[in-house]
């Protein structure tokens, strides 16, 4: 693998930890299996391009993502809570839906960002490489999210969150609105993941509406991948093993495809990730059957 | 003080298993008091807990607590004034939640949870003083979760949780019946201490006649969703277990299967 593929899979990796950390809200803290998120990445990326096209300030631009986003998160909610459907299903309606939305957003299935300022090009011409400025400063954007989440999830507020995933009749004794947190949780995950479609197409230089393929299942690999490393016992080690998972997950895969020996294409790729993510599921358990025989 | 008047609660109303949990129950309790409450299975004892609580919304009928009307209020909103032991070791706290996080859950119950660090320097000290109390050792395990202590740790941590946030009524649900004798005589004896301490308003639900009998100054008895029994003051204090099987059939005029009633002891 070439320096420039490795830093090329950091850089996806950096963009995919934003949705692992929705990922994670969603269904490690929430216990709520949200595949919305196949529908608010393309949707984040979809009205950050039309804004930056339109003229807007790209940070702005980003800004609107995470609100549109937050604004699907509310209606997965909404079907869950008000109108009772199963939480899966209700997330699947919406996902569904945002396909149509993304297209209106867009006017075509895909915008160009070309010849416009991005959030990157103040960094751009330092000294530093393009192929490694766009992951220093994924970095330090993810860094920045992890710590507001993580100081969130540790005070009294996020505790009220935890508990309504853990054990929800027991948080709604303690005086916690359960709903409310159900609403709150599921817009900041999916909050997070359109910030990671901004982010993408900011990064890449587009916005396709069918990039969300998947979405989930990236995620949910990344935050596995991240537990199989670094354990689940403490919030701030779950979260630091998201990012680091999503890259992980990036680096593996940029070296299954251009294995010569492993002879796959990237049109695998769907491939390899069901597999991956089948092996970071059993290997826990495997593990365990060890121990115990 | 707590006021129950004439509560009606229909379970699965208009179907044909409908059925009546309670039938128009009046109540008061006075402030401080300990009313054991005891009954056989699907007397309705749970559900005038669940009506306290507010996860039973009665038909008909009004409950006041304190000196609010909480008659419609769900559990959530009236949580500030009710505190709860559940009788499953499991439904009280948060297993995947460390001993110290699940005290600062009870710490602010019923008040609104800002972005406060649920866990400071101040609070880790004063949870840790209240565990110690307990006299488990569990002190030198507050980063535990939850999900590693014993049925019965559960249950005296679910306790000092339980005091953790002021509170108008305490409910207790069989909270010692899925514990080991042992166990549930250290349990109770706890109960009882912080009941005496805090001079707790406190309604205790189980299915021990000799329980019923030897902790609390007042015991009523449920059947068929309707107050059959309610004894306190020297009339309780004559009584014995016997006394109570005899007055049960008395009053209902029919014979006992054993399983009918539990008796445990």
């Amino acid at each position: 693998m070439s320096q420039i593929a490795l830093w090329g899979a950091v850089e996806l990796g950096l963009v995919y930890a934003f949705v692992a950390l929705g990922v994670y809200l969603a269904f490690r803290v929430l216990d709520f299996p949200d595949l919305t998120v196949d529908g608010t990445f393309p949707l984040g990326a979809a009205v950050t391009a039309v804004l930056i096209m339109a003229g807007v300030n790209p940070w702005f631009a980003a800004a609107v993502s995470m609100l549109a986003g937050a604004l699907a998160g509310l209606v997965t909610a909404a079907l869950n809570v008000r109108f009772k459907i199963l939480n899966l299903l209700a997330s699947i309606l919406t996902m569904i839906a945002l396909f149509s939305v993304n297209l209106r957003v867009m006017g075509r299935p895909n915008v160009a960002l070309l010849s416009v300022d991005t959030m990157l090009t103040p960094f751009y011409g330092n000294g530093l490489r393009d192929f490694m400025v766009r992951p220093l400063f994924l970095l330090v954007l993810a860094i920045v999210a992890l710590i507001v989440v993580w100081r969130y999830l540790e005070s009294d507020a996020g505790l009220a969150m935890r508990a309504t995933g853990a054990n929800a009749r027991m948080a709604r004794a303690q005086g916690i609105n359960t709903d409310r947190q159900i609403y709150l949780g599921i817009a900041l995950s999916n909050a997070l993941v359109a910030l990671g479609g901004a982010l993408f197409a900011q990064t890449n230089g587009f916005a396709d509406v069918t990039s969300g393929v998947g979405t989930i299942v990236v995620g949910l690999a990344a935050v596995i991948i991240g537990e199989t490393l670094f354990g689940t016992r403490r919030i701030l080690i779950a979260l630091i093993g998201c990012v680091v998972g999503s890259i992980v997950y990036r680096i593996a895969i940029q070296l299954a495809l251009s294995s010569d020996s492993l002879g796959l294409q990237a049109s695998d790729l769907n491939l390899v990730t069901a597999v991956l993510v089948t092996f970071a599921l059993v290997l826990p358990r495997l593990k365990r059957g060890v121990l115990s025989s | 003080m707590i006021v129950l008047d004439n509560i009606h609660v229909v379970f699965g109303r208009g179907t044909p298993l409908e059925k009546k949990a309670l039938a128009g129950v009046s109540l008061t309790i006075k402030e401080g008091a300990f009313t054991t409450v005891i009954g056989s299975n699907g007397a309705g004892k749970s559900t005038l807990l669940g009506v306290l609580a507010g996860d039973v919304i009665p038909v008909e009928g009004s409950v006041r607590i304190g000196e609010a009307d909480v008659t419609k209020l769900p559990t959530a909103a009236r949580a500030g004034r009710v505190a709860r032991v559940f009788q499953d070791p499991l439904a009280g706290s948060c297993g995947a939640l460390s001993i110290e996080e699940n005290l600062a859950l009870a710490y602010k119950r019923g008040q609104r949870r800002g972005l406060k660090l649920a866990l400071g320097h101040h609070r880790r000290k004063l949870f840790r003083e209240r565990i110690a109390e307990l006299d488990l050792g569990l002190e030198n395990r507050m980063t535990d979760r939850m999900a590693m202590l014993s049925g019965g740790q559960r249950q005296a941590v679910s306790l000092v949780m339980a005091m953790m946030a002021g509170c108008d009524v305490l409910l207790l649900d069989e909270h010692t019946a899925a514990l080991d004798p042992g166990m549930a005589e250290f349990v109770m004896k706890l109960t009882e201490k912080i009941v005496g301490a805090n001079k707790l308003t406190t309604l205790m639900v189980t299915h021990s006649m000799r329980q019923a009998l030897d902790y609390g100054d007042r015991t009523i008895m449920l059947h068929g969703g309707e107050i059959v029994l309610d004894v306190e003051g020297n009339n309780r204090r004559n009584l014995d277990v016997e006394d109570l099987i005899d007055m049960f059939r008395r009053v209902r005029g029919q014979t006992l299967d054993d399983d009918e009633l539990l008796i445990a002891e």
